[in-house]
């Protein structure tokens, strides 16, 4: 037997949903206007010559920049390197807090004991680990995964413990009338139920971790990255490397997003659960 | 980890005593149940006893190098000295200083924009796209660039703190200014309230709750962005404290200082809550959730 909770609803099609279309079209075309005026003024100043500075990249350089990158292999080696790191200490430390945030939010127990630890650690801020971790692992792949697993455990774990909290206390009374197994119980009313919730906490993992990437490489300096790629052209002075790094940041961030939103609403309406 | 918690775990200590009724093992029964209240208010302090348990008698044995792990008392002890001699206090001083100025800068930039990106719907349709976009780019990802714009003195800091602390904030605010009860905005509408009036007696009141939760993730994404941008670049400080003991192999420095950052990021974290829970109780019963 399985509780759907409510069932996703289905689009109503009526004649207002074409205003909206149109209007929200145009209100994309607003939104556009400011970017263009950024950059214009951006493409005149530095071609005017008013300020005199080798910081004063035009945009024209920044595009070079970006095709020689993208070009010669650089930037796939770059963003390839990050991104496997980033898969690989997603998926450990999602891995472990969800076990963790289960356990929490399984068994009062395990959270009275865990728990306080658990959430004074959480506080603490992250980056202020990476000198010891890299004592403890050195500067390598090793040092920035376990960094990578530590800032994606923390979300994960707090949102299946929160999650798991949140069931309302009438599914458990249902399932015990019906005299669920304590699997069961687990299996079809308290994993479906805080679902919801627990893909919230993946989807910080997923920014967190990617920030941490970023962290990491710039103070676990071995190695290549995208963040690598940042720091050097910070240090050589080109404008155009950073500036072109950052889109590239900015992007991917927006892409990892877009995919966990992507994930999260495709399982969530398979399994016919509505996002709170 | 709220005590609301469905559960299948066992009874709470006193539950368990009134269950036990006879009257001979009535004394007895009260004993194992204060044993057990005892030990349910001692769990907590369990994990954290057996870590440093571990810790020092891992030191103390030599099963852990002081190069990799330096001993407790070590860590105690230049904890002291660092106080005694003063540079804690002017580091921590200094880092408090960085993180409440680009936090406060911050924050009333964020309320600002956040409350005319809220108020005004053309307003939004021009200026939120680009705001999200730059949102996308971390604070670290402005760090580099940052760094050759106005190099690595004060300013740098300010700017990245501010910056981690305008977004959550603007966001906030704007969520907030738009969750006035469409039900008292119509007795608003009744009472033809100006519009200055329906900002300050009704959207106000109304964003309260949404503004503390926005101000209070402002201020731990404010003190990351401190240590962060402390240890990438800077030469006073927390976090140049353990970069100087992590490029020395002084260990012992590098926990000291990892410790003084955990408490103070605690203790205003503590802090914040009390106050939001303050706020959130302040509010009329009719904004409440």
């Amino acid at each position: 037997m399985r509780i759907s909770l409510a069932r996703r609803p289905t689009r109503p099609v009526c004649a207002c949903e074409a205003t909206v279309e149109t209007r929200r079209r145009r209100v994309d075309l607003r939104g556009v206007a400011l970017p263009i005026v950024a950059v214009a003024l951006w493409w005149a100043l530095s071609a005017s010559h008013v300020v005199k500075s080798g910081l004063l990249v035009s945009p024209v350089d920044v595009l070079r920049t970006a095709y020689e990158q993208a070009g010669s292999g650089a930037l796939v080696r770059a963003l390839l390197a990050s991104l496997a790191r980033e898969a690989c200490g997603f998926a450990i430390g999602a891995t472990a807090g969800f076990l963790l945030g289960g356990a929490l939010g399984l068994s009062r127990i395990a959270a009275r004991i865990v728990g306080p630890s658990f959430d004074t650690f959480k506080q603490i801020s992250l980056f202020a680990w990476i000198p010891l971790i890299s004592v403890w692992f050195g500067l390598g792949d090793a040092a920035k995964v376990v960094f990578l697993s530590l800032a994606a455990l923390l979300p994960v774990a707090a949102h299946t413990c929160d999650g798991i909290h949140a069931v309302p206390r009438k599914y458990v009374e249902l399932a015990n009338a019906l005299r669920y197994s304590r699997l069961q119980l687990i299996r079809y009313v308290l994993l479906p139920a805080a679902l919801p919730s627990i893909f919230t906490g993946l989807y910080l993992a997923l920014i967190h971790s990617w920030l941490a990437t970023l962290g990491a490489e710039y103070l676990l300096v071995a190695g290549s990255g995208i963040g690598n790629l940042l720091i050097d052209g910070s240090e050589q002075f080109r404008m155009d490397i950073v500036l072109f790094g950052i889109v590239v940041v900015g992007v991917t961030g927006w892409a990892l997003n877009a995919l966990a939103r992507r994930v999260e609403r495709t399982v969530l309406s398979r399994l016919h659960i509505a996002n709170q | 980890m709220t005590d609301t918690a469905i559960t299948i775990s066992p009874d709470t200590p006193r539950a368990t005593a009134s269950h036990i009724g006879t009257a001979g093992t009535h004394v007895h029964a009260r004993s194992r149940a204060a044993l057990r209240a005892c030990a349910w208010h001692l769990a907590p302090w369990l994990l954290p006893a057996l870590l440093f348990l571990l810790w020092s008698v891992g030191c103390a044995r030599g099963w852990i190098a002081p190069q990799i792990l330096p001993a407790p008392q070590r860590v105690y002890d230049t904890l002291v000295d660092l106080a005694l001699s003063g540079e804690l206090a002017r580091n921590t001083l200094i880092s408090l200083q960085r993180v409440l100025l680009g936090f406060a800068g911050g924050t009333l930039l964020g309320f600002t924009i956040g409350g005319a990106l809220g108020l005004s719907r053309t307003l939004e349709a021009w200026v939120l796209p680009s705001f999200n976009a730059v949102v996308q780019i971390p604070v670290l990802g402005w760090l580099p660039f940052l760094l050759l714009l106005v190099g690595v003195g004060e300013p740098l800091k300010y700017l990245l703190i501010g910056h981690a602390a305008l977004v959550p904030v603007t966001l906030s605010t704007m969520q907030g200014f738009r969750q006035a009860p469409a039900a008292l905005d119509e007795v608003a509408r009744v009472y033809a309230y100006t519009r200055w009036q329906r900002i300050v007696r009704l959207v106000l009141p109304a964003a309260v709750p949404t503004l503390a939760t926005g101000v209070r993730l402002a201020f731990t994404k404010a003190w990351l962005a401190l240590v962060v941008v402390e240890l990438v670049a800077s030469s006073e400080g927390l976090g140049y404290l353990i970069v100087y003991g992590r490029q020395l192999f002084q260990l012992d420095l590098v926990m000291a200082s990892v410790v003084v950052v955990g408490v103070i990021g605690l203790v205003i974290n503590r802090l914040l809550d009390a106050l939001e829970k303050r706020l959130r109780r302040g509010t009329p019963s009719a904004f409440r959730a």
